[in-house]
């Protein structure tokens, strides 16, 4: 498996911007990845570039179907947080 | 004061507690600056009343996290930095930016400011202004950024006759940055904490003096944070002085839960009006901005106003524009602005040598923005010589008093209250009225539901007016009349179309004459 974009992606083009083999291109509704191009950034760098970027939480899922970048800990606001403004109508 | 104006002039810079209220803050300025800034609205606060300025969102990708930005957020009917409708390529901001030029003679800036950084979009912001630069030659660049790729840019900027550059920095102490950005990307690593916080601030600083070596001018926004930055904005303004910044902008945090920013979200409190503008006095010595509408990264127009609309992508398409024929047109109104500023100057400079050897004194210090401005010059010498006249009918223990004007430009009265998206600030005493911000009625909006209903917003204008006790307008209906009324807001549309300041003071003479400004009363005038 390769990396993946999900349908949280706001398309801010910097993942595509930083990635090291160019798998990364303008999708129909969000950023897509090659699978046949990306190779996790091994032998370029420690972490894999699009992941290190990315602002939005859970918009990255890593070679498992894991989320580089799960809820909390890029923006640092406890996932319950969100939950309790969401049920409230806030968010 | 003129006595207080002539000293002030004398100096190089502000040392009153009172920083711009007596002048533009650009009369404290080197003539080489002040010439460079005078068509730049967001540079000069005087040219923010007479010339437009436009962003093209070309910057979608960011390379650090602030704690009062959420990346996901857009809407249409908001206004803040960070949003915008439609993301363009290189080429579509170039046609934009034609159109709105060819449109919009008094457009002189067009700039880069996101959504996300301008400088980690270097591809796009380069290739941007790399076009503008052959294609529009008499539109100035310039670009705002949070400052971490600025090192590695301030050179490619320089190609492109960028000459203003806007750096955002909240802090100059990586523990308090810490607490503002959560992440930096650099070298190819997500970095956090302190040590982000301390790479970004170095980064910033050099970038500073980068510039200010370079001859560019920088501006530097600040955020203000209750809590977190407040108190440290005070040295913010002392080191970027020291380096050469020409301008300090402190802005207040936009935070409302709806946006989903971490500050917004976590209860994290906006400063107060009282709260910015004692800070901004606190910064001493620094010229302080306060004309600052923090827009879109897609605005166009006027400060204040927004013109998007009418120049998205489909509606340009349409237009065929002959650049070179605007460009004439553009110089020929822009002239004509400037002799026009030249011509209310000199008018102003004279009747205030008239009124020194008439008396050495006036009774309001006048407001170099407004008075040098826009006041048809008829009224201005009327209304300073019977301010003069009246001299000594104002005590100078009153209290000061906030009121809020609608104006749509030329520093007039001149906009119905029912149709002000926004309404001036300010402060007036027995020294003078000075301008002490901006509070927008949609800028947040809380959805489709009742965006842009006069009705529904009212309730909202009024809550967003509490602290000002007059409202100046050029009319104003009976429903929000009365609703007003109750609030304690007093709605005055008897100066229609006349210059703000000295409509300002004429009003705080009448509530001084009915007995509403004494020294012990802190409550509202009755109707």
């Amino acid at each position: 498996m390769s990396y993946e974009i999900t349908n949280l992606c706001v398309n801010c083009h910097a993942c595509m911007d930083v990635c090291p083999s160019e798998a990364i291109s303008v999708g129909l509704s969000q950023f897509v990845i090659n699978p046949k191009a990306c190779n996790h950034c091994e032998g370029d760098y420690a972490h894999a570039q699009c992941g290190s970027i990315c602002p939005v939480e859970g918009a990255i899922l890593d070679e498992f179907g894991e989320a580089v970048n799960p809820a909390g800990s890029l923006t640092g606001i406890p996932p319950e947080r969100v939950a309790q403004l969401v049920a409230e109508g806030i968010l | 004061m003129l006595d207080g104006m002539t000293q002030a002039d004398k100096q190089t810079g502000c040392t009153q507690t009172s920083c711009g209220s007596s002048n533009d803050h650009l009369d404290q300025m080197p003539d080489a600056i002040r010439e460079r800034v005078k068509n730049h609205p967001c540079y000069s606060e005087e040219a923010h009343h007479h010339y437009a300025r436009m962003h093209v969102a070309v910057a979608p990708a960011c390379n650090i996290q602030c704690n009062y930005c959420n990346r996901k957020y857009d809407c249409a009917n908001e206004s803040r930095p960070g949003v915008v409708s439609e993301l363009l390529t290189p080429e579509q901001a170039v046609r934009k930016t034609l159109a709105v030029a060819a449109s919009i003679p008094q457009m002189t800036v067009l700039g880069v400011a996101g959504p996300g950084d301008p400088l980690a979009n270097p591809a796009r912001t380069f290739e941007t202004f790399r076009m503008l630069s052959e294609q529009a030659p008499d539109i100035k660049l310039c670009v705002s950024t949070n400052g971490l790729s600025l090192p590695d840019c301030v050179d490619e900027l320089l190609q492109y006759n960028v000459d203003h550059v806007t750096i955002t920095i909240n802090a100059v102490d990586p523990e308090i940055g810490a607490q503002i950005y959560p992440w930096i990307y650099w070298n190819n690593r997500r970095m956090r904490g302190v040590k982000a916080a301390k790479i970004l601030i170095e980064r910033q600083q050099k970038g500073l003096e980068m510039l200010i070596e370079r001859g560019v001018l920088v501006k530097v926004n600040s955020v203000l944070i209750p809590g977190v930055n407040d108190a440290h904005l005070k040295e913010v303004s002392r080191v970027i002085k020291a380096k050469g910044a020409f301008l300090h902008n402190v802005m207040p945090l936009i935070t409302e839960p709806e946006h989903g920013t971490y500050y917004g979200v976590m209860g994290q409190r906006a400063p107060t009006q009282r709260e910015l503008t004692e800070l901004q006095d606190a910064c001493g010595d620094m010229n302080m901005m306060r004309h600052c509408r923090q827009c879109r990264a897609d605005a166009v127009g006027l400060l204040g106003e927004d013109r998007g609309e009418e120049f998205t992508l489909d509606k340009i398409d349409a237009l065929d524009v002959d650049y070179a024929a605007a460009m004439a047109k553009r110089a020929k109104v822009q002239a004509d602005i400037e002799a026009e500023r030249q011509r209310q100057k000199a008018r102003q400079s004279s009747l205030k040598e008239q009124l020194k050897a008439a008396n050495g004194k006036t009774l309001f210090t006048v407001n170099g923005l407004t008075m040098e401005q826009q006041a048809p010059l008829a009224s201005v010498a009327s209304g300073a010589v019977v301010d003069r006249a009246e001299q000594g009918t104002l005590p100078s223990d009153l209290r000061s008093v906030q009121m809020a004007v609608a104006s749509s430009g030329q520093g007039l009265i001149n906009q119905h209250f029912g149709s002000a998206r926004e309404f001036m600030i300010y402060e007036v005493s027995p020294k003078g009225a000075r301008l002490i911000g901006h509070r927008k009625t949609a800028q947040y909006c809380s959805g489709p539901v009742n965006c842009g209903e006069g009705d529904a917003a009212l309730p909202e204008t009024i809550e967003m007016l509490k602290g000002c006790e007059v409202v100046l307008c050029s009319k104003v209906g009976f429903k929000p009349w009365d609703q007003l009324e109750s609030a304690g807001i007093i709605p005055n549309g008897e100066h229609a179309d006349e210059p703000i300041v000295p409509a300002l003071m004429a009003v705080y003479k009448e509530m001084h004459t009915s007995g509403a400004l004494g020294p012990d009363c802190s409550k509202t005038i009755s109707a």
